[in-house]
């Protein structure tokens, strides 16, 4: 584990490898604004992070970004610049209607969110994708 | 009682805490010779080397050419923090197979002297597998993760932070009883090397919601070794035996409906006591991996020590101290918490539970019999790995 010298004060936050593999679709979707995930076409069940694009059974669906928090935390102290003068900015886990969880981040006053909340999906734009991160509902 | 195959017979920590000018490879091999000797053995006995790789890639080879040792069993097995238990558990198994006599674990970390930021660190994958690639832009640090842990567990069961605050006192008391523990927070520049209270654990500032600076492991220097022997072997050595009564392994993963106060303690740990033939309420001594308060109390919990939920009110009122009856005595080395905590500390589990079925601990449990040793590795919240060895004496 080495710290990027490269990185400078001012650094943007860190982003995605977008030829990943497996993920890559996800975030080129993302980058259209859309928050995709797979979903068995004879079973039902829900898949996420995604899975290959190989295995016809599983289809890419979108989904409409509404969520309940199912655990956060507001962090305080990170070692990257971005997220050392980000902080303190709130993670957490959003269980999303559709049934895939995803790690996130919430846009809210820290200290204000809690466990069970109703959030909303928005984007970050950046170059190449959009972060999705969520702000609380209403 | 379990059939007796394999026995730890040899163990030495490195009591420096910071090590600076000294290798990872000097401390393991310092190590190594040190628990041979405890044991009675030679480097010339060693047929079976098991490393979790933290010198760098091929490691069997590394170190099997420093050590000058030529090993017919090898493996490097790295799951992190739990590594060493998993070591255990498989040395234990090759030797009852018949395929080796006398097996070495060994570790070196020189995380202090590095300056590494482990748990709030800077941490770039450049070649991230897909989890990870999903997790990139959020920034949650390793102690965030375990944070996540902590809050669901507060919401679903009411346990609050003074509970979980419990167990650092616990640790901070058993540390100030071991002075190479109380040496080496020196050494590492600790300002506050007195007991803790709940409320000075709870005073000390919030490093990501609910968990405080002093919920967290420190990060030391370290190393250790353990020489782990077949019972034909036994006779030989110098100690009396500890012997692998039983163990178990497993991964947990987030998914999209898991259940993130259980861990994969909950899976390793019950088929450890079946094959030992203990139930969790027979073991004197809990060496559970205390890289933050909440790791302990998910795994008390999980290995079943108390209900699910009620982690919390089991470790109150210091119940846990290692001169308290009824419950287990917890880390009594002084844990990763206060003793030390180079990045993997899962030898030191195996290291105090044989130091105390052997009579040597500094916060001795008088009649020690059986111990438990649950390593814990990756990130509780996320990705990690679980092996559960249980442990007792003649």
């Amino acid at each position: 584990m080495t710290v990027d010298a490269a990185v400078g004060p001012t650094s943007a936050r860190p982003l995605p490898v977008l030829d990943e593999a497996d993920t890559a679709p996800f975030w080129r979707a993302c980058g259209e604004h859309r928050l995709t995930y797979q979903r068995h076409r004879d079973t039902g069940e829900v898949v996420f992070y995604p899975r290959g694009q190989h295995d016809p059974a599983l289809e890419t669906c979108d989904s409409a970004g509404l969520g309940t928090v199912y655990t956060f935390t507001v962090v305080r102290q990170h070692g990257h610049p971005f997220f050392r003068a980000h902080a303190p900015y709130t993670v957490a886990y959003v269980d999303l209607d559709e049934g895939f969880r995803l790690l996130t981040e919430i846009d809210a006053e820290p200290g204000t969110l809690r466990v069970g909340q109703r959030v909303e999906l928005h984007w970050e734009d950046h170059d190449g994708t959009s972060v999705p991160i969520f702000r609380p509902a209403g | 009682m379990a059939p007796r195959r394999a026995a730890i017979a040899g163990i030495h920590e490195h009591p420096l805490r910071r090590a600076p000018g000294r290798s990872k490879l000097q401390l393991k091999a310092e190590s190594a010779a040190r628990a041979l000797e405890d044991a009675g053995l030679t480097f010339a006995d060693v047929d079976a080397l098991y490393d979790a790789g933290e010198t760098g890639p091929m490691s069997g080879i590394t170190v099997a050419e420093h050590l000058g040792i030529e090993p017919t069993v090898l493996d490097t097995t790295s799951l992190g923090g739990s590594s060493y238990e998993f070591h255990a558990a498989h040395a234990a198994r090759d030797i009852a197979a018949g395929r080796s006599n006398v097996a070495l674990l060994t570790y070196g970390s020189t995380s202090k002297s590095e300056a590494r930021a482990i748990g709030t660190g800077a941490r770039s994958a450049p070649d991230p597998v897909p989890g990870l690639n999903m997790e990139i832009p959020y920034g949650l640090p390793l102690i965030g993760n375990y944070a996540l842990v902590a809050q669901r567990h507060m919401h679903e069961y009411g346990t609050t932070p003074e509970q979980l605050a419990e167990i650092a006192v616990t640790t901070r008391a058993h540390a100030l009883r071991n002075p190479e523990a109380v040496a080496g927070l020196r050494d590492i520049g600790l300002k506050n090397v007195d007991e803790l209270t709940v409320d000075d654990v709870l005073g000390s500032r919030l490093v990501a919601d609910p968990l405080h600076l002093l919920e967290c492991c420190i990060v030391s220097d370290g190393g250790g070794a353990v020489v782990i022997v077949g019972e034909n072997v036994v006779a030989g050595t110098r100690k009396p035996p500890v012997w692998i009564l039983g163990s178990g392994e497993a991964v947990g993963y987030p998914g999209n409906t898991r259940d993130l106060t259980t861990s994969a303690g909950a899976v390793s740990g019950p088929p450890a006591f079946v094959e030992a033939g203990v139930r969790p309420e027979d073991i004197d001594i809990a060496m559970i991996y205390d890289s933050f308060t909440i790791t302990v109390l998910t795994l008390l919990e999980d290995l079943g020590f108390a209900k699910k939920g009620e982690g919390g009110s089991y470790v109150e009122g210091g119940r846990l101290r290692w001169d308290r009856p009824g419950a287990p005595a917890l880390n009594t080395d002084g844990g990763g918490l206060s003793s030390n905590h180079p990045g993997m500390r899962g030898i030191f589990l195996l290291i105090e539970a044989t130091r105390q079925l052997r009579g040597e601990s500094t916060s001795q449990v008088d009649g020690a019999r059986l111990a438990v040793a649950h390593g814990n590795g990756g990130q509780l919240g996320t990705r990690h790995s679980a092996a559960t060895v249980v442990l007792g004496r003649d």
